[in-house]
């Protein structure tokens, strides 16, 4: 276990640790749960990853990437999936992946420090809140199933909140030695900040020890990294990655490709790595908002309103489904005349899909993770 | 009150361990003001923006090269085998660039007798930040830092902004060098000849320059606003290293990496922003429109808030805030003036160290304190700072890196600083002792607890990476 020994302590990031109790009547039999949110910071362009290619002004707004997801599978009448989503297009022939469209948070201007804050706090505004959904939902998760682990150097608002969360960044460095880590233990003892940080490091890097040579910068590394802090009976159950590039203002066509080979490749890396525990995990992933249904003049698009959110895993609600209150891309369906048009709230569907993931009640998992909705 | 931990810690890059010993620290600071070089001897013989285009332009040239011949005739298993090292010779240079301006950069922050102006260099080259993620920008990195912010960070904010949005890299990174008047003489034309794809407007830079630059982030522009600025900001653009079709009207005298002002490519007509009507002719109408924006209450305000912040914690206090805008506003924007309220100001000198330093901070105050070098020769400075996570002109946004402590207080992060220090202690040895180091380098705020776990140190390489790691010098 990662974090039970000190769960008692306040989080490095001084929220309170109000209402944190576990609640144990909901808490599911046997195989523990996983869930990974995987981020995509930059507002990743929906009406590429799954094009409605069977609107009939899809063609006329996409001009010269009209026909960025040739070749890609068709999911259904109106929807095209975009080519590098090799392992999302068989995944979903298993009925273990589900898009939804023209989804949205309550964010509503292009800002992406603003749409990430919102995406990850779950608040009504933006820098409305201080903790976030996942953090949030921890304190619903029985003490087994609430480890939670983000790759990064320090914890994403996402998981910010009133249950301690470890963070792992990869290092190429020599190990300190173990008399030096000791001291500086005792050194940090009576630092508020130090000390709870200090104990995660020093955790962390014992059960990650053996993939210390890793950077984690490709999707497969990346998958197979974060597989690897999931599966050990005290690894991680709840997980953060993060990965960035998704602003695609020039250039979209060859660098959107690129993004989502790596994306399909890292949840490829991902169900291979948790080899029997892929049917207990959920992975979410959903970016702050989406882009122009208009190409620019650069070959690129500007920042949007609705996109899409990917579900994947090994017991869906809905797997090989997309879900859409499709809007239409015709000029007056859109959105201020120029995105995406969002029909339902990204919120609702996240807290939809964890609670079944989970087996609770849905009114108050969405109480929980978005109080202010 | 630790006043002179304050002074070279919060406001300075650290001690280093030669610095005579400080009486008065805010006179101290204030005499830094005057006595800051812009132009400083290790950034001086560094390649110039004609040499950092070419390199790029040759780089691009040989790929395109490559593809050519790779399209006509089928190449051998050795020939394939050579691609890579050839792609890597050229990128090379583009790279060489970078890796020099980083160990310059670096080398002046550790060298420099005026540590409070060099800080300020780091907090507006982060304000108004490039990331070197586009190909294009890579090379350009560190000129920006040191042709567009070094030399204006003594002047008028209006100026510092200009010289910013003008500069090749924020061209580039911010897609302006691209971004076209929809109803420009030269869209029209190529319009007109039947292209369904004509070039077009990108308004990334313009909506950037609103929300991080200047006025700050939901204080009342529209996106009619963002777009009327992308427009007025149309013909700015960069010599020389765009494959756009805009490059035949380039000024034959335009050098590779100039920056120009293409006027057939400008958005003809009257544009209106924030309600003002801007009707200039030409580049003209850019600059008006940023030198209003230079000096609007809300910029004075999100301004006064980032600086205030940076000199004391992550919430600043309303009463500094209220004054550096004040100030702001009544200078015109005059930066030295600002700094000079902040020296004066009480609230920098009131809070407790809190502050978690960022990984260039904390590194250069390492090299700051030790008389030996703490890397070698060869080490390279990029690899560096990109494994303690703050890579050197990357932060991968143009909103820079985020001045707040949970930006950088990672365990993660923590264990990489106490691991780089092991190895530079190992290096070092007993050559520095850190028992005399430490009074020096935390000066009023060493406490008996630190001094003595450096003293019972198993070794002194021991001693000087706990120093580096003790909860003092890991803030600011």
């Amino acid at each position: 276990m990662i974090l039970s020994r000190r769960s008692i302590i306040l989080s490095s990031l001084g929220v309170a640790a109000a209402g944190a109790m576990p609640n144990f009547a909901y808490a599911a039999a046997g195989t523990p749960k996983r869930l990974v949110f995987v981020i995509q910071r930059g507002a990743a362009d929906g009406l590429a990853v799954l094009a409605p290619t069977g609107d009939p002004a899809f063609a006329a707004a996409r001009r010269s990437l009209a026909d960025e997801t040739a070749g890609g599978a068709k999911l259904d009448g109106m929807f095209t999936l975009h080519p590098a989503l090799a392992t999302g297009a068989s995944l979903y022939g298993a009925k273990q992946a589900h898009f939804a469209h023209a989804v949205a948070t309550a964010y509503r201007d292009r800002s992406h420090f603003d749409g990430q804050n919102m995406l990850e706090g779950g608040g009504s505004r933006p820098y409305g809140r201080d903790d976030g959904w996942v953090g949030r939902l921890l304190t619903l998760l029985p003490a087994t199933e609430r480890d939670a682990l983000a790759i990064a150097p320090a914890v994403p608002l996402a998981l910010r909140g009133a249950v301690p969360v470890s963070t792992y960044a990869p290092s190429r460095l020599p190990q300190a030695d173990a008399d030096l880590i000791a001291r500086l233990t005792s050194l940090y003892q009576n630092d508020p900040l130090l000390h709870p940080l200090w104990d995660s490091a020093v955790k962390t890097q014992e059960l990650a020890s053996d993939i210390g040579g890793n950077n984690g910068r490709n999707g497969a590394e990346l998958g197979k990294l974060a597989a690897s802090l999931m599966v050990p009976a005290d690894g991680a159950r709840v997980m953060m990655v993060e990965t960035g590039g998704w602003d695609t203002h020039s250039g979209q066509r060859g660098r959107l490709a690129a993004q989502l080979r790596g994306l399909d490749q890292l949840i490829g890396a991902l169900q291979t790595g948790l080899g029997p525990a892929w049917k207990d995990t959920l992975v979410i992933v959903a970016t702050e908002f989406g882009r122009t249904v208009e190409v620019n003049g650069t070959g690129g698009t500007d920042h949007g309103t609705a996109s899409t959110a990917i579900f994947l895993g090994g017991g869906l609600e809905a797997g090989g489904k997309v879900s859409a209150d499709w809007p239409g891309l015709s000029p007056a369906a859109r959105f201020e005349g120029r995105d995406l048009k969002p029909t339902r709230s990204l919120e609702s569907v996240i807290a939809g899909a964890v609670a079944h993931h989970y087996a609770l009640d849905p009114k108050r998992v969405m109480a929980t993770l978005y109080p202010d909705a | 009150m630790a006043v002179h931990y304050l002074a070279a810690n919060r406001f300075g890059l650290g001690r280093r361990w030669d610095d005579p010993a400080i009486s008065d620290a805010k006179g101290w600071l204030t005499r830094q003001l005057g006595e800051y070089d812009p132009a400083p001897t290790l950034i001086a013989g560094l390649a110039s923006r004609d040499a950092i285009a070419t390199a790029y332009v040759d780089y691009r040239e040989e790929r395109q090269a490559m593809r050519r011949e790779a399209a006509d005739m089928p190449m051998s298993d050795a020939e394939k085998g050579m691609d890579p090292e050839l792609r890597r010779l050229s990128r090379s240079e583009i790279r060489r660039h970078y890796v020099d301006a980083s160990a310059a950069r670096l080398a002046t922050a550790v060298a420099s007798p005026t540590p409070f102006p060099e800080r300020l260099v780091h907090f507006w080259a982060n304000h108004f930040a490039v990331s070197a993620d586009k190909q294009t920008v890579i090379g350009f990195a560190g000129n920006y830092e040191f042709e567009a912010i070094r030399p204006h960070i003594m002047g008028k904010f209006s100026d510092l902004l200009i010289a910013a949005v003008r500069h090749p890299a924020m061209l580039l990174y911010l897609d302006q060098a691209q971004s076209f008047g929809p109803d420009s003489a030269f869209a029209t034309r190529v319009r007109n000849r039947g292209n369904r794809q004509a070039p077009g407007l990108n308004e990334n830079l313009a909506r950037e320059i609103l929300e991080l630059h200047t006025l700050g982030v939901r204080t009342g522009y529209t996106q009619a606003d963002v777009t009327s600025f992308a427009k007025a900001l149309t013909g700015l653009t960069v010599a020389g290293l765009g494959r756009g079709p805009g490059q035949r009207l380039m000024p034959e005298d335009a050098r590779p990496g100039d920056t120009v002002f293409i006027e057939p490519l400008h958005e003809p007509g009257t544009q209106t922003i924030l309600g003002k009507r801007y009707d200039q002719r030409g580049a003209k109408q850019g600059e008006a429109v940023l030198r209003d924006l230079a000096v609007h209450p809300a910029t004075a305000r999100h301004v006064a808030t980032k600086l205030a912040r940076h000199f004391t914690g992550d919430t600043p206090p309303p009463a500094l805030v209220g004054r550096l805008a004040g100030d702001f506003q009544t200078s015109g924007g005059d930066l030295p003036s600002l700094y000079r309220t902040l020296i004066a100001s009480p609230e920098p000198w009131e809070a407790a160290p809190t502050m978690f330093k960022s990984p260039w901070d904390w590194t250069v105050s390492m090299m700051r304190a030790l008389k030996l070098p703490a890397f070698g020769e060869r080490q390279n400075i990029p690899a560096l700072f990109t494994q303690l996570g703050q890579p050197i002109w990357r932060p991968g946004s143009p909103k820079g890196y985020d001045d707040v402590v949970a930006t950088w207080a990672g365990s993660a992060g923590l264990m990489q600083r106490v691991e780089l220090a092991s190895r530079v202690a190992a290096r070092i040895g007993d050559r520095a002792d850190a028992r005399q180091l430490a009074p020096l380098v935390l000066a009023d705020a060493l406490t008996p607890e630190t001094s003595q776990a450096i003293a019972r140190a198993d070794s002194p390489g021991q001693g000087l990476a706990m120093l580096f790691a003790t909860p003092a010098f890991l803030r600011r």
